[in-house]
């Protein structure tokens, strides 16, 4: 029987929220195809959360464990999952920084292509198709994976995590011989904001209209308010300084796709529209009553974002408290 | 110091993006092409390190057909000493583009070679990883912070929540982010200069890979919604459709 893997992140020991969508992907992708899914674990020791991975999909939970598997370990990694992914139909990564840098690894160690950053797929013709965002999601690319394996990164945010629950039998994985050529030395705390743009199911933008770096308080608070809350940036401030470049939102930055995407004091030029159109929910915030960026929002408020944003935060953390 | 850089032609990022007849592919016509803006920090941090080690090579490599030339020439421009031109056509699967790049780089003799992170038109985030792959070389990818220094390479990349340390020997191969270092802006002199330093011309021909486009379209447009109201007083309002009709909060 065909079989898909879906490779996990783990930090910490602890699994992270994303390793349940690829699982998720996965089982999507075995379903069409009538195929099982073995989700692969790669630690240096016991990993907390394992166990919800047979809830998502999962028909076998396979760990590689290595001393050197406490951070990433890229030629690790890869040399563990591409000593297997030779007998799986389709490999499935998460677009994350890992799966970014991993899954073109075990793509190039098999001699296939790698599709990232796909947002639907399927099976056409016992292939595996999918569709991906390309020029910042300006476009929408369909693309068959003609390889023996499909290897393919989904996007965070993107699959949702569904209810077929299976046994997730826990089986060692061997991990081959590897020369690790490159290695994680440290993992650091970032200087600003801990929760990533891509990953948050709320973004809360800010733009020029901000005027100056410390308003951007403003919309740490309304974050903070709604919770679950990441504060993304414009080009333009990024650019001017006020904030780090992870935080960018655009075609030069992050394409992100919360349940909610707050914009506040951004005109909307196309190269941020790009990078937050498939957001479920925008809410956009801004005193020109003609700024491209009311055309995609679902809700507007035309006004002076320094009265109006404490406002929404009194409003939101009043709610949330009822 | 040796150092090969690999830089795409891209659409500009202000482009609007229309489907071309085919329909797998965009209609280039009046679209403005630049060098792709994360492998201008590969550009840049090429040149920074070769003025540091005060001795060595940079080399840009391109995979295009002959309008990439003009993208070489800018590189020219900032300050690279010579260009090649590996002339073809491009490839939908990047471990394609990947294993000519890697034919090329192959026996060069480079300590380093660079690329941005991912070309902002196919999204792919991967042929610099993949030539490193192919090589046998260490790679570090999507750095926004690099240092070289005694035979060894260090950098850091943000993650999710943090950000990794990232250590090496030389030769490696080394994607850049956004953050890693501001690219010059090519001077008067170095625009001169450029149409004098060589540009070799190499033709090659890609493999068929294993991703086929089979469509490109446009996303669907989104329906402009409504504004719930101006001035301050609008909030409340918000809040309360954002719960009870949009459920997100």
């Amino acid at each position: 029987m065909a079989a898909i893997l879906a490779v996990t992140e783990q930090r910490g020991g602890s699994l992270r929220k994303v390793s349940l969508e690829v699982v998720a992907a996965a089982r999507q992708l075995a379903d069409a195809m009538g195929a099982t899914v073995d989700a692969v674990v790669c630690s240096s020791g016991p990993v907390e959360g394992v166990a919800a991975l047979g809830n998502a999909g999962a028909d076998q939970v396979r760990h590689a464990s290595h001393e050197t598997f406490t951070l990433y370990n890229p030629d690790g990694f890869a040399a563990t999952i591409a000593s297997v992914g030779g007998g799986y139909a389709a490999i499935v990564f998460a677009a994350t920084a890992m799966g970014r840098d991993l899954a073109p690894r075990v793509a190039a160690k098999l001699g296939v292509g790698c599709a990232t950053d796909v947002t639907g797929l399927g099976t056409e013709g016992g292939a595996v198709v999918v569709t991906r965002p390309v020029y910042a999601g300006k476009a929408i690319q369909q693309v068959r994976l003609t390889g023996a394996t499909a290897v393919l990164s989904i996007r965070p945010n993107t699959f949702a995590t569904g209810s077929a629950a299976k046994a997730g039998t826990l089986q060692p994985l061997a991990v081959p011989a590897f020369t690790a050529r490159v290695t994680v030395t440290a993992v650091k705390a970032p200087a600003q904001a801990s929760l990533d743009v891509t990953e948050a199911p709320i973004v809360v933008s800010g733009g020029r209209g901000l005027r100056e770096p410390a308003n951007f308080k403003l919309l740490e608070d309304l974050a903070a308010a709604l919770g679950n809350a990441a504060v993304g940036a414009s080009r333009a401030v990024v650019d001017a300084g006020w904030r780090e470049h992870g935080a960018q939102v655009g075609q030069t930055g992050k394409t992100v796709a919360p349940s909610l995407y707050v914009a506040v004091g951004i005109s909307g030029a196309i190269q941020h529209l790009a990078g937050m159109r498939t957001s479920k929910v925008i809410v956009a915030i801004n005193k020109d009553k003609d700024a491209p960026i009311f055309k995609v929002a679902d809700y507007g408020i035309v006004g002076d974002l320094f009265e109006v944003v404490p406002r929404l935060t009194a409003e939101v953390t009043k709610l949330r408290a009822e | 110091m040796k150092i090969a850089v690999c830089l795409k032609r891209v659409p500009d990022t202000t482009t609007k993006i229309v489907v071309g007849a085919g329909g797998k592919s965009i209609d280039e016509a009046g679209v403005k092409f630049v060098p792709n803006p994360y492998d201008e920090y590969a550009v840049e941090a090429a040149i920074a390190l070769k003025e540091k080690a005060g001795a060595g090579e940079t080399v840009v490599v391109s995979l295009g057909g002959d309008a990439a030339q003009e993208t070489i020439r800018t590189a020219l421009a900032m300050g690279i000493d010579r260009g090649v031109l590996l002339k073809g056509d491009g490839s939908a699967d990047g471990l394609e583009v990947a294993r000519v790049l890697a034919a090329e780089l192959n026996g060069g003799g480079y300590d380093l070679i660079l690329f941005g992170k991912m070309a902002v038109d196919d999204y792919h985030h991967a042929v610099g990883v993949m030539v490193g792959e192919i090589l046998g070389l260490p790679v570090l990818s999507s750095v926004s912070a690099l240092r070289v220094e005694g035979g060894t390479v260090g950098g850091e990349r943000e993650i999710e929540g943090g950000v990794e340390v990232l250590a090496a020997a030389l030769p490696a191969v080394v994607t850049t982010d956004k953050g890693v270092n501001t690219p010059r802006l090519p001077s008067l002199k170095g625009i001169m200069a450029a149409k004098k330093k060589p540009l070799e011309v190499k033709p090659v021909s890609l493999g068929a890979g294993t991703m086929v486009v089979t469509g490109l379209s446009l996303p669907p447009e989104r329906q402009a919604g409504r504004i719930v109201g101006e001035g301050p007083d609008a909030a409340a309002v918000l809040a309360q459709l954002l719960r009870t009709e949009a459920k997100v909060i």
